[in-house]
């Protein structure tokens, strides 16, 4: 068996703590699967199950043909018996020895001579263009070097699994995206399997050919990057790609608005909502223009959204009178916060807002054409 | 004088002022009563000889006993969690609060002929630790070893155990782990509790006088010396207890950036 043609597949169930964590992951050989999700999801906590630092209660792990975790037939291989690498947050290094050392550990540690383990080390060193530093100790690194030397360490016992636990958190800005772009080209030339934990969804996007959006210890997302952004599920995708979701239920060319679907911490009932027609107050259709029924998700991009002083008059069929929350200037547009009966987000131009002479706390029309509203069921 | 600062108050200043005259004077009387023309004499004496040799080996086998058998206990403690640890703690802190001459008594009440496992060691092995060096050796690590346990307990449980995830990631099992990560992580306190147990085990008077008796050339330690000399030949007394002295300054010297702040 080459490492090349290991797949991963997962199906983690285990309590501790709070968390209650019930996750199926599988991925393929040169896969690189992004594990997306807020604080707290139970993130970590899968990279370390399948890391073999921490046992599954039920469920079964396995990587090619070998059978990682499975209390059922009471096997388990710990973390030093794994084919597995890992990039740990804050990289970790060994404080106490040379960059040389700390990516010799893991062949060392695995059997080889302490002469082959270095070759091997450097060999990584030099790989991720740090081979002057190889005397130095970690301290005398910089946050982007210290990371690298994290993944070149991970990746020289040649695992058949690499784990990357939020790999670029710790690094600041400006070197985020150089390391980013490193970390793609050595992800892209690595064949075995990868499991990227994040919470920034640039990362999933620039590192990883499929996203698994982990909520509360499950997952309430997954498909490709362009799956799920296209057609997010709930409100934490839909914040991270800065777009509106609501949810509601579908009559043909209309959706009736659950209270809970008016975007994220609508407020219910307090019937400051006008709407096109039905006029009902606490009450809100969207007018769509492909037919739905039943349980639908409403996707609404920002840009969409026209802002008006006045009621406008548009042919757009979707008008409401919200209240201006707050605005944040997202490099050229102003993103405006509105609340009201909907919460929503509109992109508008620095200049618009000028010009309609927006504030916050005002009242303010919104409008959307039906043919820019994306629907499909919940 | 830019800016202005409150004064501390001056009964406190003062108070503090005779606590370090309390400690300072001693020192100062010890220094001025030495007899520094024959020092090199009183030092040579066969007495201080014996004392000075005897203390040297008996301290440092204490502090092997203590980082032998306390190093893996303070991993104990620090890393696994069993009940009644608290217990075990308490026990392993007790000798630093217990006066040495009861520590000495309970030796004596296990360790003795007469005592729980002294008996048999004397009948079957023929060993006997009263009135012997490795009595003495005994008595020190009884004072000595909880200072190394807590010491590096402290070190395990501060240490920052994610690099042992780390190594075993990496693939090392738990013994390498502990070689090559974690005893070099923690390595600054094993130092100092060795340090501080070697100091501790030096300086042991009660235990040892109770358990292995004072015997010249056995198990007549630097201490005792010290009382006993005072007597017969203060000079003697004087100039052990400048070696003793010495020692300490090296000691608190050497562990300074562990105690003593940037000042």
């Amino acid at each position: 068996m080459t490492l090349s043609v290991m797949t991963l597949s997962a199906h983690i169930a285990l309590r501790l703590g709070t968390l209650d964590l019930g996750v199926e992951v599988d991925v393929g050989p040169g896969e690189v699967l992004a594990l997306l999700g807020p604080n707290g999801a139970g993130k970590t906590t899968v990279l370390r199950t399948l890391a073999g630092l921490e046992g599954v209660d039920r469920g079964r792990i396995t990587l090619g043909d070998q059978v990682l975790d499975d209390p059922t037939a009471g096997t388990f291989a710990p973390a030093e018996r794994r084919p597995v690498g890992v990039v740990f947050q804050d990289h970790l290094l060994f404080p106490h020895l040379s960059v040389l050392d700390n990516v010799a550990f893991g062949p060392r540690a695995r059997g080889a001579t302490k002469a082959a383990a270095r070759a091997t080390a450097r060999e990584w060193i030099d790989r991720v263009g740090l081979g002057d530093l190889a005397a130095a100790r970690p301290a005398a690194l910089s946050g982007g070097q210290a990371q690298r030397v994290a993944l070149a360490r991970a990746l020289a016992t040649e695992p058949g699994l690499l784990l990357l636990d939020e790999p670029l958190a710790a690094l600041d800005a400006g070197t985020r995206a150089t390391v980013r772009r490193d970390l793609r080209r050595h992800l892209a030339a690595f064949g075995g399997a990868t499991v990227l934990v994040t919470h920034d969804p640039l990362d999933a996007l620039a590192l990883a050919d499929h996203v698994a959006i982990l909520e509360h210890g499950r997952v309430t997302q997954a498909g490709t990057i362009t799956e799920v952004t296209s057609r997010p599920r709930t409100p934490y995708v839909a914040e991270l790609i800065g777009v509106n979701l609501l949810r509601g239920h579908g009559e043909g060319h209309r959706v009736d608005l659950d209270d809970a679907g008016r975007g994220d911490g609508a407020r219910t009932g307090d019937g400051a909502l006008t709407t096109d027609g039905h006029g009902r107050r606490g009450h809100v259709s969207v007018a769509i223009a492909d037919p739905a029924s039943g349980p639908t998700l409403l996707l609404i991009r920002p840009q969409a959204i026209a802002l008006h002083r006045s009621r406008p008059d548009t042919s757009a069929r979707n008008q409401w009178r919200c209240d201006i929350a707050g605005f944040d200037l997202l490099g050229d547009h102003v993103r405006v916060r509105l609340t009201g009966g909907i919460d929503l987000v509109a992109d508008v131009t620095p200049a618009a807002v000028a010009e309609l002479g927006l504030t916050e706390g005002q009242p303010v029309w919104a409008s959307v054409k039906a043919t820019e509203i994306t629907t499909y069921p919940q | 004088m830019t800016t202005p600062r409150r004064r501390p108050p001056l009964g406190v200043v003062v108070a503090a002022g005779v606590a370090v005259a309390f400690f300072a004077l001693p020192l100062v009387g010890l220094v001025r009563r030495a007899s520094w023309s024959t020092l090199a004499d009183d030092l040579g004496s066969p007495d201080a000889r014996s004392a000075l040799g005897l203390s040297l080996v008996c301290s440092l086998s204490a502090t092997a006993l203590s980082v032998l058998f306390g190093m893996p206990l303070a991993w104990v403690l620090a890393r696994v969690r069993f009940p009644g640890r608290a217990f075990v703690r308490g026990l392993v802190l007790l000798p630093l609060v217990l006066p040495p001459v009861v520590g000495g008594v309970a030796l004596l009440s296990a360790f003795s002929r007469q005592g729980i496992v002294g008996g048999y060691l004397y009948d079957w092995f023929g060993i006997q630790l009263t009135f012997s060096t490795a009595g003495a050796v005994l008595a020190e690590t009884f004072v000595a070893l909880p200072f190394f346990v807590i010491t590096v307990e402290a070190g395990l449980r501060s240490m920052d155990r994610r690099y042992e995830d780390v190594a075993a990631t990496l693939g090392a099992a738990r013994r390498v782990s502990f070689q090559r990560v974690t005893l070099p992580l923690v390595a600054p306190a094993v130092i100092a509790g060795a340090v501080l147990s070697w100091a501790r085990a030096l300086g042991e008077f009660g235990a040892t006088i109770t358990f292995a008796g004072n015997i010249v050339g056995k198990t007549q330690t630097l201490p005792l010396a010290v009382y006993l000399q005072l007597e017969s030949n203060p000079d003697v007394a004087i100039a052990l207890s400048l070696v003793l002295l010495v020692v300490s300054l090296t000691v608190i010297v050497s562990l300074r950036e562990r105690w003593l702040g940037p000042s």
